[in-house]
């Protein structure tokens, strides 16, 4: 029963990362395409973007519910990083709405632009820091020692900011695949194109710095890496994918494009998972919180599971017909919006 | 400011905000479903535009909801973990249905706003109800954990644990219906009336079909929630004489306890005298109000230890206040059943477009007073008579830093949707009057 839980809880949190994280990056990729992107990614994600941000609320549902103790610490430790990530999160999506359903006029229309793009990369980088503090497991639960150690440290650190910007760029890279299939027009598929190769050699230098920091904060991320066979399958087979990738950005293959940066945004998602597994949050002067200390009781389980599973025929089928109606219709996002 | 004020207010804040936007997500979806189906079935293009123009409205205002739920479902973490690490697993299971109906909520929503050249009408048409019907249902499970906490249930409390956990019996605790459908009737009765005012001004400016026609769609639903909700309140009023009779008698300043209690209304209450001055006083009808008999002994707040009170004036004015708009929106909902019934000339004059207009903000101000009410209410404690809510706050500092910067994000929030809509109105006058 457990495992099922944590099954349905990574794969909400990988689907938070493909889908959502594409909404993220599509505020970051019109920062970069100083705007030109911004029509596309409008129409791409206006219709998918309330349903995106789901997953983080199931993400968060399972762990207070099934695991509540990961909970209450990582909001304890982390507090701050994460109260930056919310304050984003509101403002980037009431921004797109307003963006969106205000009446035309230019003026606002730049400002509401302007605040989505900063606080898409804002919150992005957030996560990313975030993130980074429960990898990097320098979480006390001795709340005596003081506002640095107990609130500070946990993420103020290089290795949580290395991997905010790995984030950043991730993000931005899965938002400019999949804006390349929203679109036929030259110019467009050009300056694309051109981005996400710019943003691929940035992500594999931000992915070496991020292993770099860890080192330097004293954290033998290769290391486990390297010991774990499930992780370093993952990370092979994102990287046999890029050139794969770069061949099929020549070509234009945009199917074969989401499906590659798919595959290896799940790969990075699937090798962190397996060498955090099975603890869950690390207490660098305690006993590290693990799946088997952290998940509630069997009622509780039990509960969760039928939940979740109705939840999961539910919203799947639901979900893919949204997509099936929005986004894989015969329609591009070029062509005027609906209603 | 104290840690755990600020930790208090911060929630208040973050739950009054998130409330309003989520009555309206929740409502709105089935004003338009009408408004759609008597399009299709009128052929009436003012229903079509009415649905289009309302449906502007609720994608700014769910989206706001839906923000603000996600920082809401992260705050009950980081204000108050010692809480959730407890009531996490105990009252967990609302959520994750809430989880599910919100989902689909969102989903169907995406659909129904985009979908209005991609699907068949049918399709469309029973999108907006999955949405209404979704939203409902969201709304009762949260209400549920909620009601939870008033009534906690489903667990043994041993030495500060909690021991052979059953969540279904927590899902439905002996609050969650009385709450469920106390709310879900306000937030039909609020949104109506707010809706129905914002129309009821257009249409004294220009008495253009589609304000009518939007007017009748709104009061039909606010009249009926109205009429209805003084039952459900006395219900759920009952309900709290049962399983929490110090928050009853902080409704009404009632300190001592006594056979054939008179009901108070209005007047201010002196704590440390306890008694209230300048107050109506029915004699016998609190009694006949909680127990339903006129002799019944109702107890009063000397039977609690004095730090077991909840802040008795701001529950018994907020209980006052909830109480007064919500007779008075029943009289609305009389006079428009009546004029829908018999005297119709009363519908078209302008006294009662003034009244629409006045309670506009009406409901939304009671459900606001009706959650202090609920949660000042239940002071001290978090889960009534298990945990006090001091002793659940974050170890963390500076909350009050925290309290500041939520509440102007919030409070320039509020100003800009409230911007937003007075655009979209004026947008959708000037189309009008173009062309007439």
């Amino acid at each position: 029963m457990t495992e099922i839980i944590l099954i349905i809880l990574g794969i909400s949190l990988l689907l938070y990362v493909l889908l959502g994280g594409a909404d993220f990056g599509g505020g970051i990729l019109e920062l970069i395409s100083r705007g030109k992107a911004s029509g596309i990614v409008s129409r791409a994600i206006a219709p998918v973007w309330e349903a995106n941000h789901m997953w983080l609320i199931l993400v968060v549902v399972i762990l207070f519910v099934g695991f509540p103790t990961v909970y209450s610490t990582v909001l304890t430790a982390l507090h701050i990083p994460v109260l930056l990530v919310l304050i984003g999160i509101i403002l980037r999506g009431s921004a797109f709405t307003f963006r969106h359903y205000d009446i035309e006029e230019e003026t606002p229309k730049a400002i509401y632009s302007s605040i989505f793009r900063y606080s898409s990369l804002f919150t992005t980088f957030f996560l990313g820091v975030t993130t980074g503090g429960i990898i990097l497991g320098d979480i006390t639960q001795d709340y005596s020692q003081g506002f640095y150690a107990v609130y500070l440290n946990p993420w103020l650190n290089w290795f949580s900011f290395s991997l905010g910007i790995f984030v950043v760029i991730l993000f931005a890279f899965l938002a400019t695949i999949y804006t390349l299939g929203e679109t036929k027009e030259k110019s467009h598929v050009e300056r694309f194109t051109r981005i996400a190769k710019y943003l691929i050699i940035a992500l594999v230098v931000a992915g070496a710095l991020v292993f770099a920091t860890a080192e330097l904060e004293g954290h033998p991320l290769f290391f486990e890496f390297y010991h774990s066979i499930p992780s370093m399958i993952s990370v092979v087979l994102a990287t046999i994918a890029l050139p794969l990738l770069w061949i099929n950005l020549k070509r234009n293959n945009r199917q074969m494009l989401r499906l590659i940066a798919g595959f290896q945004t799940t790969m990075i998602v699937l090798g962190w998972f397996a060498i955090q597994f099975p603890v869950l949050v690390k207490i660098n002067d305690g006993v590290d919180i693990t799946v088997q200390s952290a998940i509630a009781p069997k009622p509780t389980q039990l509960q969760l599971l039928i939940a979740l599973i109705v939840g999961v025929l539910v919203v799947f089928p639901y979900m893919g017909y949204l997509y099936k109606t929005f986004k894989f219709g015969k329609k591009t996002a070029d062509e005027p919006k609906a209603g | 400011m104290d840690e755990f004020l600020a930790a208090r207010l911060q929630m208040a804040v973050s739950l009054g905000f998130h409330i309003v936007f989520a009555c309206i997500g929740m409502v709105m979806p089935w004003f338009m479903f009408v408004a759609e189906w008597k399009w299709l079935k009128t052929k009436n293009p003012v229903y079509l535009d009415l649905a289009k123009a309302w449906a502007k409205g609720v994608a700014i205002f769910f989206a706001v909801g839906a923000v603000s739920g996600t920082v809401l479902s992260f705050e009950l973490g980081m204000l108050w973990p010692t809480f959730m690490e407890h009531a996490g697993p105990i009252f967990g299971m609302p959520f994750s249905w809430e989880g599910t109906a919100f989902f689909v909520e969102a989903i169907a929503l995406g659909l129904w706003l985009y979908g209005w050249n991609r699907l068949s009408d049918k399709v469309h048409l029973y999108t907006g109800m999955v949405v209404g019907i979704a939203g409902v249902a969201s709304g009762i499970f949260v209400i549920s954990a909620n009601a939870w906490m008033n009534a906690p249930a489903g667990f043994d409390w041993i030495d500060g644990q909690a021991y052979n956990i059953d969540p279904v019996a927590a899902m439905f605790n002996k609050a969650w219906f009385a709450q469920s459908h106390h709310m879900i009737i306000a937030a039909f009765s609020a949104t109506g009336f707010a809706v129905a005012g914002v129309h009821a001004l257009l249409f004294m400016k220009n008495r253009l079909e589609i304000h009518a026609k939007a007017l009748t769609i709104a009061l039909a639903f606010a009249s009926v929630a109205a009429f209805l909700q003084p039952l459900s309140g006395d219900h759920a009023a009952k309900n709290v004489a049962k399983l929490q009779p110090a928050k009853l008698a902080a409704f009404e300043s009632h300190f001592e306890t006594q056979k054939s209690a008179p009901l108070i209304i209005g007047g201010i209450p002196d704590v440390e005298n306890r008694k209230v001055n300048y107050a109506i006083k029915i004699p016998g009808a609190l009694s006949f109000l909680a127990h339903g008999d006129f002799n019944a002994e109702v107890k009063g707040l000397e039977e609690f230890p004095e730090e077991e009170w909840p802040p008795v004036p701001i529950v018994h004015y907020s209980f006052q206040l909830m109480v007064a708009i919500g007779m008075f929106l029943m009289l609305l909902s009389v006079i428009f059943l009546a004029g829908t019934y018999k005297w119709k000339h009363w519908l078209e004059k302008r006294w009662w477009m003034l009244l629409l207009v006045f309670a506009t903000p009406l409901g939304f101000i009671a459900i606001q007073a009706g959650w202090v009410v609920t949660e000042v209410g239940r002071q001290p404690w978090i889960i009534y008579g298990i945990m006090k809510t001091k002793d659940a706050l974050t170890p963390m500092p500076g909350i009050q830093y925290t309290f500041y910067t939520i509440s102007a994000v919030y409070l320039l929030l509020s100003f800009i949707v409230a911007w937003l809509m007075s655009r979209q109105i004026k947008m959708l006058q000037t189309k009008y009057l173009k062309h007439d």
